[in-house]
């Protein structure tokens, strides 16, 4: 055994270290939420379901490079496509609806890639934008299919496995969550690490030296955005199972913007920073806006600007960058 | 023919309105390059001094317009000293967030201040009523946010094309570093314009106030309209950013008229079809 593979399979046993930890943190953190809030499950749920969006916002955007601000398009197909297959198709089966939820997704992931990928920079951030409205108004207009500004009722979703029942306490819904969770998350953990996720970075990095190398970036970003749409649909879908209705705000500019913040403050390029920023941002929104609503938007900007200005990795980039420093000093 | 003519009235004024508006952010981002989504918030609170000064201190219109531009030129020096200066040059990510944030602050902020409610800015007696022009009668205020439009363009126009300042202002929209090189006091273009574009942005949130009604949210709710007229025109030209609002006013008010329950449907796809075919602007350069 050479040196090389030494230090291979050294760092491949660190990474499935780092893996397991996680695995082990994110169930340690579900089962502390559990006990802490055992009243207020739905928002542990949601919590749940939003941390997924910011998940796949974290594929394009922090893997990717993307700067979009209309993300929330995949996440709202997604809860739309699992709502219309309950309440239309009499598709209740939560497990099937999870499915309809992906494929909505992914394929509003297809169109908006192929859409927002056309241009860089300021217009591609308008491109996202306009897109976020134009899902909006359409899911509006379409009120027959989607209920328009009512919302989207009448799904009532089966027992899991016809044991669990979605009952008011949400309990089901909270551990299926979580099931959802760690499942997205160990299969992005292979994901980012493959050598298509190594594509990605490099793209993000330099787009020209790809091309230069044979591979081509437009596709490899498209593959990449309807991924993104899959796991925003695994968001959408686990939202409409366990509030058992979709309004026009999971398709809003404003669900869009808040996910964006989320992923930066918890910090871009990595899963656990976008966990950590989901968590972080919506117990604090819980919690300001209970106390004082006036000031909810006042609080968030101050955030947003503090964490430009002095922790611009995000707060677990930040934090993991004075561990990883305070490590080295002790090397 | 009736409808034809209101709608390009309507439309024309509503150009003109986002015209002077968000000129002055499509100077700044070709300058600065900085995606500033907070400038929607200056227009509001342009929008806010004035309607302060007229209703509750009784100013005249005039007086209340220049209170506005330079109040808000005021309040936004240390903004950008304090929090844009630090992210000139920064990736395009970082500079979205600050500004969002620094919208959000200034949303709150006037909230707290001023209350949610709607606020108006009084019109004197010569812009209420209407013209009559034999045959048709058009609402003087329209008139004078069209005539408004007009000089500020021909204003920035002379400025930008016959001024020493314009060819300084030229030469580091083209590139900062050489014209510092050659002696051109970049720092002093970037502040200058940056109050100029503030400026205007107060200017055309009290003109529109009719159009675009004050209120806490106007800096997020018309953030993203500002922002496609600089992206669809193109960042950094004049023409460009006349032409964007001439067409995307004329999109938007038509589709209100002729087709209101379909809201901004046809506003957004106009857009995305547009930046699709000229990915860089109607009049953006190559880079």
């Amino acid at each position: 055994m050479n040196h090389e593979t030494v230090t291979k399979t050294a760092r491949q046993n660190r990474t499935i270290g780092r893996d397991l930890i996680g695995i082990g943190a994110i169930i340690a953190v579900a089962a502390i939420g559990y006990l802490l809030f055992p009243d207020n499950l739905a928002l542990l749920t949601r919590i749940i379901a939003i941390a997924l969006l910011v998940l796949s916002l974290d594929l394009v955007t922090g893997y990717c490079g993307v700067a979009t601000l209309g993300h929330a398009a995949l996440f709202g197909s997604g809860a739309y496509a699992a709502g219309i297959a309950a309440a239309h198709f009499g598709i209740t089966n939560p497990l099937l609806m999870t499915l309809a939820g992906i494929l909505g997704g992914a394929i509003a992931g297809l169109i908006c890639g192929v859409i927002i990928l056309r241009a860089h920079g300021l217009p591609q951030l308008v491109l996202s934008i306009s897109l976020i409205y134009l899902f909006h108004e359409f899911a509006n207009k379409a009120s027959s299919w989607t209920g328009g500004s009512d919302g989207l009722s009448g799904i009532s979703p089966d027992p899991l496995f016809g044991v669990y029942e979605f009952d008011l306490w949400g309990q089901t819904a909270y551990v299926f969550g979580v099931f959802l969770l760690l499942a997205v998350f160990v299969l992005l953990r292979f994901l980012v690490r493959s050598p298509f996720g190594m594509l990605c970075r490099g793209i993000k990095e330099d787009p020209l030296r790809i091309m230069a190398m044979g591979a081509s970036p437009k596709i490899a970003l498209i593959k990449m955005y309807v991924i993104s749409g899959a796991v925003a649909g695994v968001g959408g879908a686990l939202n409409a199972i366990s509030t058992q209705v979709v309004g026009l705000d999971s398709l809003s500019f404003t669900q869009s913007a808040e996910s964006l913040v989320m992923l930066v403050l918890g910090g871009t390029g990595s899963l656990f920073g976008a966990l950590t920023g989901t968590v972080i941002f919506m117990l604090f929104e819980d919690y300001v806006s209970a106390a004082n609503p006036f000031h909810w938007l006042t609080m968030v900007g101050a955030l947003l600007i503090s964490v430009v200005l002095f922790a611009p990795k995000g707060l677990y980039g930040t934090a993991a960058g004075f561990i990883g420093r305070r490590m080295e000093k002790r090397k | 023919m009736q409808t034809f003519f209101s709608i390009a009235i309507d439309a024309f004024a509503y150009g003109m309105v986002l015209f002077v508006i968000s000129i002055g952010l499509s100077v700044t981002m070709g300058l600065m390059r900085v995606v500033n989504l907070a400038h929607g918030a200056f227009a509001m609170i342009g929008g806010y001094i004035a309607s302060y000064a007229a209703q509750d201190l009784g100013l005249g219109y005039a007086v209340a317009v220049l209170l506005a531009v330079i109040g808000t030129v005021i309040i936004s020096i240390p903004i950008e000293r304090l929090l844009y200066r630090r992210i000139y040059g920064a990736p395009e990510l970082t500079q979205v967030l600050m500004t969002i944030g620094i919208t959000f602050c200034i949303i709150g902020i006037a909230n707290y201040v001023f209350g949610p409610t709607l606020k108006t800015i009084p019109l004197p007696a010569t812009l209420q009523g209407s013209a009559d022009l034999g045959f048709r009668s058009i609402a003087i205020h329209r008139l004078f946010a069209i005539v408004c439009g007009l000089s500020v363009a021909g204003a920035l126009w002379y400025a930008i094309e016959k001024t020493a300042f314009g060819v300084e202002l030229r030469a580091s929209v083209d590139n900062a570093s050489m014209a510092a090189a050659l002696g051109v006091r970049t720092e002093i273009i970037y502040a200058v314009s940056f109050a100029v574009a503030v400026g205007l942005a107060a200017f055309g949130g009290v003109l529109g106030a009719e159009l675009l009604p004050v209120e806490p949210y106007y800096a997020l709710r018309y953030m993203v309209t500002f922002l496609v007229v600089v992206s669809v025109g193109g960042a950094g030209s004049i023409p460009g950013a006349l032409l964007a609002c001439l067409v995307l006013g004329g999109i938007d008010t038509t589709g209100r008229y002729l087709m209101p329950e379909f809201g901004e449907f046809f506003f957004y796809l106009a857009v995305i079809a547009i930046i699709c075919i000229f990915p860089r602007g109607l009049a953006g350069r190559a880079r």
